[in-house]
């Protein structure tokens, strides 16, 4: 059989890249906006208002638009899993497989059933009952994103789950595990950085309202509830992206490296504030990771958050490959060619047990598997083939991590501003500019935020026990370069129908009479 | 009781269940291929798109459950057949795409391609939808080209578990008489509940356009019932993909799928009961003028007769998937299902189906309590 080329790999994972990006571009935006929404609808409800119905209305027709393309490239995506990651969902779909049922299942319908009665239930449901239904769809959404990041988070630290030799494929041993603190941290914070993303929205068009002098009554009224709505999700942002990081220190530290450009590993480690990463650096070479850096002035940051000991040791790319450090968990680190060997001692004793098994000598066959039964979790490194493929990209990693706490910052400080402003910004041009621009920053802040999480798992499918080589679809390159550049037209296309249709209806306002 | 038998079956005929849901729910599909055939003027255009557009997201959600379903219950189902028969799977989704915008964008001011275009982006899907859906099941029981070996997964250079053979990935489906025929079958059918979904909800006000729908039902009636005869008549004589229950060694059986409605017979009279009542559906509407309640029996007896038609797929020892290179690599319900765990988890999960059933058929009613006549769309602010 032809060996997997790497190409194909790379394919494949741009597929799926380009694929989750562009989904990723109107997820955030329904999740934040729908939360919008149901505030302004509840107030109209308790009010009586009309003006907040007016707002209401507005601001769900901009969800609506962006809704149906953002289930348009869901679809895609689920699907991808299977066409492009034939291994992975043999492998792991015991596992992977009950997150996306029970969305469908729990979440899909409930968004779908009540989206139609947010929009065409006006005039068929009492006050009360539209409000019920507005609540139900946007929480439809946001439960489809908890098992979504459930499934992913399982995908960084697969709890609850074990190599099964007679099946040979992971099976899942208890459903609560799978829906571990990493699963919660993920969801948490995929969600109020959302609501962040949709209060910048909210807030970043009122000021061109603003800007214009029209409809200065509602864009007044929409900045107040952006703003505070943008102020309680950014603080909650940066709370569950600490206790994200901390997950991430203790079962990725790979990641954490190259999250901070961190080769070798030290104790008091400091956080970096910013810097330029030396291309020509390479785990192997004894050349600076940076050109220029700066770091926080507060010793032993990165050690704290990661551990909360300031004096802790943080390994580094090098650390993780030579392993003999201790883990935060007390263990001692094995190297990367100790892991290698020992998973290539699970993969013989995985083919010895199938013959075994298969000649109906189950005896022989279990007892091939107990001798090697504490390797079998690296089984997925008898799949990699030298240290270097253990280190994600790097630069890539690290400046989408600064880049998005970099955002993080502004954003904490336009949502303070705001609201210490919110008498006086009808006058304050300065600040209605700052907040336009800050749009394209927050979907910018967004996609960072993925990249650093997908990027920085390489190379892994399944953190640990699958790696992408070995997870990727029998395909011809061909194939999946052709279904690349398919979807690349087809959602360049809709994602222009889709701003253009967007910006008409906000430059069309809100119907105020 | 809750055995890893039990709950394959179990799982097999939940599946089956949500693909019958999804058949009768492309009633959508099938009233966007005859928009163009059915509205003359904008009006009627409109009106016939406002009816559908509130059901759409039905359609697309039933697919997305039923693709998590099977991912869940069956995942070598999953990874076979997405991976294998890819440019079948990438032709339907990409037909989806194309359908989910196109109610939200067609009329919206701004809207760069113009409403044509969105127009015949609902035609592709109608047609493509059907047709690919109505073959990919077809090799059900025709077979696929493809070959599993799980122990591949410890091959260093090429781990691999299941590899399709041929490089039209899925599209060689379409060029065998017999997938097609389901593959015409399911797309006239889809036109058919269309057809009696627009006589259910379309005002009588709008005479011209429901005489056109009446002529259009019997043409499309009459085609939908001799393919689906055909591809019936055509399975139930042909071999069939049969299991060892002892070995588990899949081997041809002569008339099996007949023979696995014949030694079921709870499936076997759910079977001809939902025939009937398709047919009374449309039999009722076609000869009792003034007769609007044909797209609710036809409606149910389509989810029936195909859950039933799955089921005999895959229950009683039967490849549900069955690889025609190799017939030992066929994907059953022991081989390719997922762990007495997951399952067991699952199984307590899709209780929650009958409460889900509950609040769809409630919204439903809400929007749809009285017919639909062009003054109330435009009279709606968020029409389509």
């Amino acid at each position: 059989m032809e060996l997997l080329n790497a190409s194909l790999v790379e394919w494949s994972r741009a597929q799926f890249a380009m694929t989750a990006a562009y989904h990723w571009l109107f997820v955030p935006l329904t999740l934040g906006l729908g939360l919008i929404v149901c505030i302004m609808e509840s107030i109209y409800v308790k009010s009586g208002d009309e003006k907040w119905k007016h707002a209401t209305k507005f601001w769900m027709t901009v969800f609506g638009i962006n809704f149906a393309i953002g289930v348009a490239t869901g679809l895609i995506l689920e699907f991808e899993f299977g066409t492009n990651w034939s291994n992975y969902s043999w492998l792991v779909g015991d596992i992977f497989g009950a997150p996306l049922a029970i969305e469908g299942i729990l979440a899909f319908f409930l968004e779908a059933t009540f989206l139609s009665l947010m929009f065409f239930g006006w005039k068929k449901l009492s006050k009360g009952g539209h409000l019920a239904a507005t609540w139900l769809c946007v929480i439809g959404a946001t439960i489809s994103a908890f098992w979504i990041l459930t499934a992913n988070a399982w995908m960084q630290y697969p709890a609850g789950s074990h190599l099964v030799a007679a099946s040979q494929r992971m099976e899942m041993t208890n459903f609560w595990d799978v829906l571990s603190p990493v699963a919660f941290n993920k969801f948490f914070h995929a969600v109020v950085s959302s609501w962040v993303l949709g209060a910048t929205f909210v807030l970043g068009v009122s000021c061109w309202f603003l800007l214009k002098k029209r409809n200065v009554a509602f864009a007044l009224k929409s900045v107040k509830i952006a703003s505070i709505v943008g102020l309680v999700a950014i603080v909650l942002t940066i709370l569950t992206g600490h206790s994200s990081a901390r997950e991430v220190a203790a079962k990725q530290p790979m990641k954490l490296a190259a999250m901070e450009g961190l080769y070798d590993g030290t104790t008091n480690a400091k956080l970096v504030a910013f810097g330029i990463i030396n291309p020509s650096k390479t785990y192997d070479n004894k050349e600076n990771p940076f050109i220029f850096k700066i770091d926080v002035p507060i010793p032993g940051f990165l050690s704290w958050i990661a551990t909360y000991d300031s004096k802790s040791f943080i390994p580094g790319v090098n650390d993780i490959l030579n392993g003999g450090y201790t883990q935060f968990d007390g263990t001692q680190a094995l190297s990367f060619a100790e892991k290698q060997a020992r998973g290539i001692a699970a993969n013989s004793a995985l083919k010895q047990f199938s013959i075994f098994y298969n000649q109906k000598d189950t005896v022989s066959a279990n007892a091939v598997w107990a001798e090697q039964a504490e390797n079998t979790k690296y089984f997925g490194y008898s799949h990699i083939d030298k240290a270097a493929d253990m280190i994600p990209n790097v630069p890539l990693v690290f400046y989408s991590f600064h880049i998005m706490v970099l955002l993080g910052g502004l954003f904490l400080l336009l949502f303070i501003v705001a609201l210490i402003m919110k008498g006086k910004i009808e006058k304050a041009k300065w600040l209605q500019i700052i907040a336009l621009i800050c749009i394209p920053l927050a979907y910018l802040c967004s996609q960072m935020g993925w990249v650093v999480t997908e990027v920085g798992r390489y190379p892994w499918a399944i953190n640990e026990v699958l790696p992408l080589n070995a997870a990727v679809s029998k395909l011809a390159t061909g194939s999946v370069q052709l279904t690349f550049f398919l979807f690349l037209v087809l959602f360049t296309a809709l994602l222009i129908a889709e701003v253009t249709i967007m910006v008409k209806q906000i430059r069309k306002g809100p119907q105020e009479n | 009781m809750m055995t890893l038998s039990f709950l394959q079956n179990y799982w097999w005929f939940i599946v089956s269940l949500l693909g019958g849901i999804l058949v009768f729910l492309l009633f959508v599909q099938g009233g966007q291929s005859l928009i163009f055939q059915l509205a003359k003027n904008t009006d009627e255009r409109k009106l016939l798109v406002n009816v559908l557009g509130r059901k759409w997201g039905f359609t697309y959600t039933t697919l997305a459950t039923f693709g998590g379903g099977f991912f869940a219950s069956f995942p070598l189902f999953y990874s076979t057949s997405f991976s294998g028969a890819i440019y079948v799977w990438m032709l339907l989704l990409l037909c989806f795409v194309l359908q989910a915008v196109s109610y939200e964008y067609m009329d919206k001011p701004g809207n760069i391609f113009g409403a044509k275009t969105y127009q015949i982006f609902l035609f592709i899907n109608g047609l493509l939808a059907t047709v690919l859906i109505g073959t990919a099941v077809a090799t059900f029981y025709t077979g696929s080209d493809f070959t599993v070996n799980k122990i591949n997964l410890t091959d260093l250079g090429a781990p691999t578990v299941s590899v399709w053979n041929s490089a039209w990935h899925g599209i060689e489906a379409a060029f065998n008489v017999h997938n097609l025929c389901l593959g015409v079958t399911i797309f006239f059918l889809a036109r058919t509940l269309a057809l009696l979904y627009f006589i259910n909800r379309i005002s009588a006000k709008h005479e011209t356009i429901l005489a056109r729908v009446r002529k259009q039902l019997w043409i499309n009636a009459i085609i939908f019932v001799v393919f689906f005869l055909a591809f019936v008549i055509w399975t139930f004589l042909s071999k069939g993909f049969a299991v060892n229950p002892d070995t588990q060694e899949v081997f041809m059986q002569p008339f099996k799928y007949f023979l696995n409605l014949w030694q079921m017979p709870v499936v076997l009279i759910f079977f001809l009961l939902g025939v009937v009542a398709v047919l009374y559906g449309i039999g009722i509407t076609l000869f009792c003028k003034g007769n609007r309640r044909g797209i609710w029996f036809a409606g149910v007896g389509t989810v029936v007769t195909v859950a039933c038609l799955l089921l005999i797929a895959g229950w009683n020892n039967t490849a549900f998937y069955p690889a025609t290179p190799d017939l030992q690599s066929s994907l059953t319900l022991k081989n390719a299902s997922s762990s007495l765990t997951t399952l067991k988890t699952m199984f307590f999960v899709s209780f929650l189906v009958p409460f889900v059933l509950a609040y769809i058929f409630w919204a439903w009613r809400v929007l749809e309590k009285k017919q639909t006549d062009i003054a109330e769309v435009k009279s709606e602010e968020d029409d389509y």
